[in-house]
């Protein structure tokens, strides 16, 4: 099963063109790396994917849910960590994997401190398992090694292992290395 | 509890603990206290000018929470994972409105009940008010909605905010303040109208400033 496919795909920002023609798919278990220098275009295409904004040629199909993980970790800072995430486990109706969730980013110690004292790794590692807990098919990861410890970062590559093993599919931009084994490499 | 409620109910608790029910109550409250400072003791005219003064202080309240409708869940990427769920902009917006509404309808009657006390208005026009503000508010909070997605993310969004706000606010006061029946129904009318329409307007601004 196809999970994101995009058919020659081009993208403009500010009138400028980033990239055009682009093509590919994941399918269940895959997973792609797309790496390139900065301004290139890599977090422009991972909004493309979440579908936050329209190519300017060309077509993209998603075919499962989407979880994204951006730049901002949107998550309620006056919140404990725990309620900020359940608030999006809520929509997803998926509240009981936000404890498992939480453990598997190695922050479950956290879940009752407001999400305004966290460190900057400590939310980043929020927003991953935010995706984790999202129960979504095709997750897309904006820079997910930005700002976390080796050990988060192994956390993070065993998360994306699993899920690739239960058929989900995996989009990361990353310009930290990030071991994703047999994935494509799309290099902008 | 389906999206709706949830992101309502999100607006709602995010109002209370930011401060965004109180304040504006607060402000209402002490731009009804400068009238009679401006115009003077007389309580006859201060009591024909009640009605009128309170629907002002409304439409004044009303601005101060624009800034922290849309804005802040722009910056925080709250937004994005809304679209990213595939929820519409709209009906993000609608919840919104509906969630601001509970955190401001309410709290403003009662404050109104406080400030015709201090204006010395009569029992017949207080009730008149408290429906006109019940029928009107809905509609000016959805305004307030949409024109914290139009100015999110600009400098000064709040002083953008009020000029934006205040004119599209005008049909709300006039008929608000107004006597009769047929202001009941024409602020019936216009309140439906903007929250019919502005969530549109809103939702069409959060498209426009993700893309």
């Amino acid at each position: 099963m196809t999970l994101l496919a995009f058919h020659n795909v081009a993208c403009d920002r500010g009138g400028r063109r980033l990239f055009a023609g682009l093509s590919f798919a994941l399918r269940a278990g895959e997973a792609a790396l797309l790496t390139g220098p900065n301004g290139i275009g890599k977090s422009s295409l991972v909004r493309l994917a979440a579908g936050l904004s329209a190519p300017a040629a060309g077509r993209i199909e998603r075919g499962a849910p989407a979880a994204l993980a951006g730049e901002a970790a949107a998550l309620d800072l006056e919140l404990p960590l725990a309620a900020a995430l359940g608030f999006w486990a809520g929509l997803d109706g998926t509240r009981n994997r936000v404890e498992p969730a939480l453990a598997a980013m190695g922050i479950d110690h956290l879940a009752e401190v407001p999400v305004r004292f966290l460190s900057t790794g400590q939310r980043k590692r929020a927003a991953l398992a935010r995706v984790i807990a999202s129960g979504a098919g095709l997750w897309l990861l904006d820079e997910p090694a930005n700002g976390l410890d080796t050990a988060s970062v192994a956390a993070l590559e065993a998360a994306i292992d699993g899920h690739r093993a239960d058929g989900g599919a995996v989009l990361v931009a990353s310009h930290v290395p990030v071991a994703l084994p047999n994935a494509q490499d799309l290099r902008l | 509890m389906n999206a709706f409620a949830a992101i309502a109910w999100r607006e709602l608790r995010r109002a209370w603990v930011g401060g965004g029910v109180m304040l504006p109550v607060a402000f209402f409250l002490l731009v009804s206290i400068l009238f009679p400072f401006a115009v003077g003791p007389d309580a006859k005219l201060l009591g024909r000018i009640a009605g009128g003064v309170v629907w002002s202080a409304a439409l004044l309240a009303a601005l101060m929470p624009v800034e922290r409708l849309v804005g802040p869940d722009v910056e925080a990427g709250v937004l994005d994972q809304f679209a990213a769920r595939g929820l519409s902009d709209a009906g993000v917006a609608l919840a919104k409105t509906a969630g601001h509404w509970l955190g401001f309808g309410p709290p403003l009657m009662l404050a109104s009940v406080v400030a015709a006390g201090l204006l010395g208005m009569d029992g017949a026009t207080l009730v008149r008010v408290l429906i006109g503000l019940a029928i009107g508010t809905p509609g000016l909070a959805a305004l307030a909605v949409a024109t914290g997605a139009l100015t999110a993310g600009l400098r000064g969004a709040g002083a953008v905010a009020g000029l934006v706000m205040l004119p599209l606010a005008l049909p709300l006061l006039i008929f608000g303040a107004g006597e009769g029946p047929g202001a009941v129904k024409l602020l019936g009318a216009v309140s439906l109208l903007l929250l019919a329409g502005a969530p549109f307007v809103a939702g069409a601004a959060m498209r426009m400033g993700r893309g």
